[in-house]
């Protein structure tokens, strides 16, 4: 009798606490997390957990560029509220934030999805509910699926296309060496491998190791391409493990030249992981980048995202992940704008596919109707002297096995106030 | 040859980690016959504290003095607060009250120095010493090995010789009648856990350092090394503790240089259950279970 | 002994009826946070009978829903039901292993070793990388829901399913002989041998059943969540479930319960706190993710040491003092 009372009086509690708590869902009235004065948009983002080094930063950028939209009238009167949640870098907290953003929070669209294992899980349910699943930050291959995620759409350029350019640098500048490969087991390590065997032959790299995220002893991996002697080592890795990387080389006395992907090769990030004493290790680093840089104090774009950044985050570190926070929230302004006045999740995809867009990347953005990647290039830099620059020309090539090319049109300049004119 | 002598030296190096941090964990358990699973996470408190001040003075040396001070604080502060409780309602609830512990304090630090992975830096130089070609050793483990020794020492000193250690063993193992001897066994309980927290904080000086960087979570995959290290040696026995130490450190060396670093936690594993099965009190252990 | 039987399914079926019945006034995010609810609830109620009644913490437990999930994931898509049967199976299997190793560890030697086991599924997955796919995880395709029913409630409704299952096994095996042998050897395991009660036996069988409640729920979450990584198992969700136990109340399924509600409701509510509070960018970043954490640290230290009967304690003498 009592275990019946108790279960019972378990089972109304519970049904009146989820009860309580349910928020009142309520119908939908024209799209939603659109009103005449806001847009509302979601994001989710690892803030916490062994991924959130620097990826932290990106979010607080864009919502510091969306502040600075804001204050001088929002886009076609609207002014944007950027909803950020913190999935850990964890794909079980993804689907829970993404949705709640859709589901209870009814946002417009999801902008800027970080971390491939974590996206990739959330992308059936955003094509259900038809959300506009805009500039997902990975250089998977997975957001390029016209057909199957018609509202999906990237934003950095492929590991693939990456892979290719660096094996050009590779080519033209570091002729007749070992070339071997360092990369993490996952697509961003297999994809980038793929576009650098496609340049340089798939025989060339006879040395290949790899890492996991979880696992921080990597010497064993580097004393093996020691041993080998490799002299030149492509390296796709996320930015803690870059820094291990090079430090752990440099304790076995193993110095190759590093092209190291755009992922994990921004100088101030790794700084900042080596420290004081480990910094002069990055002399010489060669990565890639397709936005501007931090190090161009002339580059008009770098001058005016440091004035945001000032006004709006004055306690964040400037560096190449606030350019790429502001870069992403820069897009989807112009997007909004070319969405129009009148709002709708399928005006925003058709403006996105009818591209058009030049901001501060310097190569092309390749959305079209076929096509829904990202940017399709990056230009290789290196750091000298305590500077990360621009070497050498822009390229711009397919995930596929399309040529590399020179890009050879120069970079717009930003406008008033960096806001798109609509 | 040079490999195997490689793996070696940089196991031990990394085993006299772990052989602190189960020294700190046999500590509390002859004190308390609990296991402390809340280790890491309050060496990694004292390893924020250590960071704090050595940003603020600019010397590693401060830093550490800063670490092992909180360390001291911090073990008192718990024991004082939780774990004198907990234990009173059975031996299942101070292991439950530490995993809270660890979710808190995890927490707190990320709360106030957010979640980034710090780097840190060493006193001495990582890049191996080369003595006739051969990459031997570098100057920072020989210092993790040097430091870990006197930790020893000292320990062994402290136990075996002063008359606060006599009353520490004696609360261990006769707490009633201790008392009835005029021994204040509460007192001595905290310094056992204080002393303990110190040298989990001095491990976490030592490895931090060597890996990704200073963060929440850092002292997680080193608790599971160093409770391996500290039942593989025998929870009871502090020689155990480094004996036991050092091997880990040497078996997971080998099995990630030769079978590859993401074997190493199946190895730890392994390791655990071979000991625990074939003598589940540890390789050094004493006190043997009365079976029925 | 049947009656109790016949007690139970009536109580099962009502409250598992009651609960769809709900799943009609809730939207659409509600009904997935009560169907991530009743998937914890799964690997809850497991974890509170093996800690509660029988006496061996594990902080394993993430682990053996891993090895439910994964399986899902690794087996072709068309029938669900025959996936979810394998996946407890394997869990099952998993379970065995683990238990007749641990069967003779007690205390923390026990919690040390299922520790260890967690620490070991992202290097598993990364070891056999052409199956689980490493860090990144396996997508898991589940039948789409029927038409007539919207996808999130036909979710609920499976998980429901499978933790009025799980309750409902659970509550009989604890009325039987087993619960009796298991309350014998926690309680004293010297007078349970004399008294004739296989002492290792019981042990591996009660770490059997909560491995196959644990797999029952990762395969719950693998069809919620629609894919798998080792992430997701990590140690923390081994902390989490301790937590629901504890604070839910040790030993009692409807702890179980009030724990898994509690997973799934206190982080929302915490964010809708934050959420309020005008806090700088960097600030309100930190705080959001830790904040959760911390609270549930806190109210498992505070519920260890003031409140050892949990919520469901709390109840039963609210209840109690009422008469």
């Amino acid at each position: 009798m009592r275990t019946i009372l108790h279960r019972g009086l378990t089972l109304a509690a519970a049904s009146v606490l989820v009860i309580a708590a349910a928020a009142c869902g309520g119908g939908s009235s024209g799209t939603p997390g659109v009103t005449a004065s806001t847009v509302v948009v979601g994001t989710h983002q690892p803030l916490t957990g062994p991924a959130s080094p620097g990826y932290s930063k990106i979010s607080v950028a864009t919502k510091a560029y969306f502040d600075h939209v804001n204050a001088h009238g929002g886009v076609h009167g609207r002014k944007i509220t950027y909803r950020v949640m913190d999935d850990g870098y964890n794909p079980a907290n993804t689907q829970q934030v993404v949705r709640k953003l859709v589901l209870s929070d009814r946002v417009f669209a999801v902008l800027n999805g970080l971390g491939t294992p974590t996206h990739t899980g959330v992308l059936d349910f955003l094509k259900t509910n038809r959300v506009p699943d805009l500039f997902v930050a990975s250089g998977s291959r997975s957001w390029n699926q016209p057909a199957k995620y018609p509202t999906t759409f990237g934003f950095n350029p492929d590991y693939t296309v990456e892979g290719k350019i660096l094996a050009t640098y590779i080519k033209g500048n570091l002729p007749n060496r070992k070339v071997c490969f360092f990369g993490q087991a996952d697509d961003f390590g297999r994809d980038a491998l793929a576009g650098v065997r496609q340049v340089l032959g798939a025989g060339t790299i006879a040395t290949r190791q790899s890492y996991v995220p979880t696992n921080t002893d990597v010497a064993p991996q580097l004393s093996t391409l020691k041993a080998a002697g490799c002299q030149v080592v492509v390296s796709a890795t996320v930015p803690g493990f870059t820094a291990l990387a090079v430090a752990t080389a440099a304790r076995l006395g193993f110095r190759p030249q590093w092209v190291v992907s755009n992922v994990g090769g921004d100088k101030t990030t790794l700084a900042a992981r080596l420290g004081a004493a480990g910094a002069p290790l990055l002399d010489g680093l060669v990565s890639a980048g397709y936005l501007p840089a931090v190090d161009e104090p002339a580059n008009p774009w770098t001058v005016q995202f440091r004035k945001i950044a000032e006004e709006y985050a004055p306690d964040l570190e400037f560096d190449g992940n606030v350019i790429y926070g502001m870069s992403v929230g820069y897009l989807f302004v112009q997007a909004l704008q070319a969405a129009g006045r009148d709002l709708t999740r399928t005006s925003i995809v058709d403006a996105v596919t009818a591209n058009g867009f030049t901001g501060p990347g310097m190569v092309p953005l390749r959305f079209s109707a076929g096509d829904h990647s990202g940017y399709g290039g990056l230009r290789v830099n290196r750091v000298t002297g305590g500077k990360q620059a621009y070497v050498g020309p822009v390229y711009v090539t397919d995930d596929r096995s399309g040529p590399v090319r020179e890009y050879t049109e120069a970079a717009p300049t930003p406008p008033a106030n960096a806001i798109p004119v609509g | 040859m040079e490999r195997f002598v490689f793996l070696t030296l940089d196991g031990l190096a990394r085993g006299a980690v772990y052989a602190a941090f189960g020294l700190a964990l046999v500590l509390i358990w002859r004190g308390t016959r609990v296991v402390n699973f809340a280790q890491g996470a309050l060496a990694v408190a004292s390893a924020y504290l250590a960071y704090t001040v050595t940003g603020a003075t600019g010397s590693y040396w401060w830093g550490l003095v800063a670490a092992l001070a909180g360390g001291l604080a911090l073990g008192a502060l718990v024991e004082l607060l939780v774990m004198r409780w907990a234990g009173r309602a059975g031996p299942l609830e101070p292991v439950i009250a530490a995993l809270g512990l660890v979710l808190l304090i995890q927490a707190l630090l990320g709360m106030v120095y957010g979640n980034d992975f710090h780097p840190v830096d060493t006193p001495f130089a990582r890049t191996a010493l080369t003595v006739r070609g051969f990459d031997l050793v570098s100057p920072y483990d020989l210092f993790v090995l040097g430091a870990v020794l006197t930790v020893m020492l000292l320990l062994a000193v402290l136990f075996g010789r002063t008359k606060t250690g006599l009353r520490m063993r004696a609360a261990a193992f006769a707490p009633e009648v201790s008392r009835l001897l005029g021994v204040r066994v509460g007192r001595v309980l905290t310094l056992g856990w204080a002393l303990a927290a110190a040298v989990g904080a001095l491990a976490a000086m030592l490895v931090i350092p060597t890996e990704l960087g200073l963060h929440p979570t850092a002292m997680d995959l080193v608790f599971v090394s160093g409770f391996t290290a500290a039942v593989v040696g025998g929870l009871d026995s502090p020689v155990g503790a480094v004996v036991g130490g050092l091997g880990v450190g040497v078996v997971l060396s080998y099995v990630g240089g030769y079978l590859g670093s993401d074997a190493t936690p199946v190895a730890v594993l392994l390791l655990l259950l071979t000991v625990l099965l074939l003598r589940p009190g540890g390789l050094f252990s004493t006190v043997q279970a009365r079976r029925v | 002994m049947a009656r109790v039987g016949l007690r139970h399914l009536t109580v099962t079926i009502a409250g598992a009826s009651a609960l769809v019945g709900l799943t009609y006034l809730l939207d659409p995010f509600r009904n997935y946070q009560l169907a991530t609810a009743a998937a914890y609830l799964c690997a809850t109620a497991g974890l509170t009978l093996l800690i509660g009644l029988n006496g061996q913490v594990s902080l394993g437990h993430g682990a053996l829903m891993a090895t439910g999930a994964y399986t899902v994931a690794l087996l072709p898509s068309g029938m669900l039901l025959l996936s979810v049967a394998a996946a407890v199976l394997v869990a099952t299997l998993a379970g065995a292993v683990v238990g007749v190793a641990a069967a003779r560890l007690r205390g923390p030697y026990l919690a040390g070793v299922t520790l260890a086991v967690t620490m070991v599924v992202p290097a598993v997955t990364t070891m056999a990388d052409a199956v689980f796919h490493g860090d990144q995880g396996l997508s898991v395709a589940a039948p789409p829901a029927p038409l007539w029913v919207a996808p999130e409630r036909w979710q609920a409704w499976q998980a429901i399913a499978a933790a009025a299952v799980t309750l409902f096994v659970l509550a009989n095996l604890l009325r039987s002989r087993f619960g009796r042998e298991w309350r014998a050897v926690r309680d004293d395991e010297v007078a349970a041998q004399l008294a004739g009660i296989p002492v290792a036996r019981t042990q591996v069988l009660a770490f059997v059943v909560s491995a196959a409640c644990a797999g029952l729920g990762g395969a719950m979450f693998a069809v919620l969540a629609q894919s798998v990584s080792p992430s997701t198992f990590s140690l923390t969700l081994s902390l989490y479930l301790l937590l629901a136990v504890v604070v839910g109340g040790l030993g009692s399924l409807a702890g179980a319960a009030w724990g898994a509600l509690l997973l799934v409701l206190l982080p929302d509510a915490i964010h809708s706190v934050t959420d309020g509070l005008p806090l700088g960018p960097d600030l309100a970043q930190r705080l959001t993710g830790n904040l959760p954490l911390a609270v549930f640290g806190l109210t498992l230290v505070l519920v260890v040491l003031a409140v050892p009967g949990g919520l469901q304690g709390l109840l039963v003498r609210a209840v109690r003092r009422l008469r």
